[in-house]
């Protein structure tokens, strides 16, 4: 019995270079815990038919000593991102059928490595979400409380890494939708800085805010999973390599900006743990200083402009003419109006209408243009501030796990869970959630997470912050 | 904010997305509060330099890079509707 509960990347990657197990062995262990698990949590939406073939090939290359870092490693896939020839749904309706015509360059650069392809997960429709209840499949259970949701919107991700379904997983983050989920889940989730791993194969939401990144059990993980998928691509023009500013610098400023804790909504329980998460820190040797980022209180309505104006031009391609679903109307004007309609969910909808509004004649000025000047003061304000603290570190979010049907009825306050994660996708920053904590809430312990922000490009400052704090 | 239901309808036609009466009716107050919301970035004060983003564009010679119809079968069954390698809209004249 392979022991996969306690099992990680690093302790994998031995056992499998020291023929304890095969990769085969290990893909059968996982397949066993997700026939037990899945189909009450609904994480996977689908698990592939070939993974013990992808297995065998693994070991080829194992037997050979062709092996990278990932070789042999089971993981899943959030399914807005494409596997040649796999069908890929973001999670919605309106791409009923579509199977993949290339792969991802994520994906191309883990098949490089021999990983293990377990198969695609659930998500809020087009990532759009806090919870996994926008998806057109149905919402993912916590595995901790079934009764409360995984966050989102790479709920179904971070499920399959906290019920044992998968060793890591790939999710996007444009405004939260890595970190918020591994907080509630109680997992290690990264969002790179934006640009330093390729969009190319991802489903676009906001272009300009979209990044893929690892969640995993532990920082250590999610370092060499970063390493793995990182680097400038021909196929992503917004790809880039460059190296940043504090790179070679060991981090010992620790900034906090307390005053946006104020408007954030947080319960005293959950302040009280983000204070001790503090105290941790000051114990491991690092200088706190509190700090004052004039505008970041912005942000978050900053966000809900940008992203639902790319969104709006982004989801525009779905046509119900190239692919997915197509719903007969009188005219193509009525095909478009029906298949649209019908085939995007609530919140997909809401969010095209209101992208459309703040792109359009007359509103463009005083929504769209102002919140690209304010993106650029919020990231200057990020820039300046790197130059007297080494890192940042919030809340991930304003408290842990929220029941299912919660608040899915309340638009607004499912934006407001986005509040301390958005900064860091507006500045195009590396955030990293960390565990840190938990709180009692009807009689069952959930997780809080800490959020560990850093300079563009300085990811190793949050792996080596991260690794300190969790004590890898 | 005071968005109207027409002024619903009206955004569901420009972004081609077909909205019922009664769907316009629930959106109005939702769509109404989230615009109240973000409209507080209209009370941020101070300008910043426009600067030229790091972003370029990235040109490439204009030369296939794969194989006539390696992808043609792969993309075409995806449509919903087509007529050999053409894809089956209606007319539009």
């Amino acid at each position: 019995m392979i022991d996969i509960r306690n099992l990680t990347i690093k302790k994998a990657r031995k056992h499998l270079d020291d023929k304890d197990f095969s990769a085969r062995q290990l893909a059968e262990a996982y397949l066993e815990e997700i026939s037990k698990v899945n189909t009450d949590l609904n994480a996977y939406l689908e698990v592939y038919k070939d993974v013990l073939e992808q297995a065998d090939v693994a070991d080829k290359k194992i037997a050979k000593g062709e092996i990278s870092p990932l070789t042999g490693i089971p993981l899943a896939i959030k399914d807005n991102i494409l596997i040649s020839g796999k069908h890929a749904s973001a999670g919605s309706k309106i791409l009923k059928g579509y199977i993949a015509t290339y792969d991802a360059t994520v994906i191309k650069k883990l098949k490089d490595e021999g990983v293990v392809f377990i198969g695609r997960t659930n998500m809020d429709e087009f990532a759009m979400g806090s919870s996994t209840e926008n998806s057109a499949f149905g919402p993912t259970k916590n595995p901790l409380d079934k009764t409360r949701v995984t966050g989102g919107s790479s709920g179904g991700s971070v499920a399959t890494v906290k019920m044992n379904g998968a060793l890591f997983a790939l999710g996007s983050d444009t405004g939260g939708s890595v970190r918020q989920p591994a907080s509630f889940c109680g997992v290690v989730g990264l969002k790179p800085t934006y640009g330093s791993v390729s969009r190319y194969g991802l489903m676009a939401m906001g272009s300009s805010l979209d990044v893929i990144g690892p969640i995993t059990k532990t920082v250590t993980d999610a370092e060499i999973v970063f390493n793995s998928i990182k680097g400038k691509d021909e196929f992503d023009s917004t790809s880039q390599n460059e190296e940043g500013i504090n790179n070679k610098k060991t981090p010992k400023v620790i900034g906090v900006p307390y005053h946006i804790l104020e408007g954030g909504g947080m319960s005293k329980e959950a302040l009280n743990s983000f204070k001790e998460s503090i105290q941790k820190l000051e114990g491991l040797g690092y200088e706190i200083r509190d700090i004052k980022l004039p505008n970041i209180g912005y942000s978050l309505a900053v966000y809900y402009v940008i992203m639902p104006a790319e969104v709006s031009s982004n989801l525009a391609r779905f046509d119900g003419v190239k692919y997915g679903l197509h719903i007969d109307g009188k005219d193509l004007l009525d095909d478009y109006l029906k298949t649209r309609g019908e085939g995007f969910g609530k919140e997909v909808r809401r969010r095209i209408l209101i992208g459309t509004y703040v792109l359009s004649a007359g509103y463009h000025d005083a929504y769209y243009n102002k919140a690209i000047t304010l993106r650029q003061k919020i990231t200057d304000e990020f820039i300046k501030m790197f130059e007297e603290v080494d890192v940042i570190v919030t809340p991930t979010t304003p408290g842990p796990a929220f029941k299912i049907g919660e608040i899915v009825n309340d638009p607004l306050a499912m934006y407001l869970e986005d509040i301390f994660t958005v900064p860091a996708n507006i500045s195009g920053i590396p955030a990293m959630s960390v565990p840190a904590g938990t709180v009692e809430v009807d009689g069952v312990s959930l997780p809080l997470g800490l959020q560990i922000m850093a300079p563009h490009n300085c990811e190793n400052l949050l792996f080596e912050v991260g690794k300190k704090f969790l004590g890898e | 904010m005071t968005l109207t239901k027409k002024d619903i309808q009206n955004l569901g036609s420009l972004a081609r997305i077909g909205i019922s009466e009664e769907e316009a009716e629930k959106l109005t107050p939702e769509i109404d509060s989230i615009l109240g919301y973000v409209g507080q970035i209209k009370d941020a004060v101070g300008d910043v330099e426009k600067r030229v983003s790091a972003h370029r564009n990235v040109m490439r010679e204009d030369i296939p890079t794969n194989e006539p119809r390696q992808y043609t079968e792969d993309v075409m069954s995806n449509a919903p509707s087509r007529e050999g390698d053409y894809l089956k809209v209606k007319k539009i004249l």
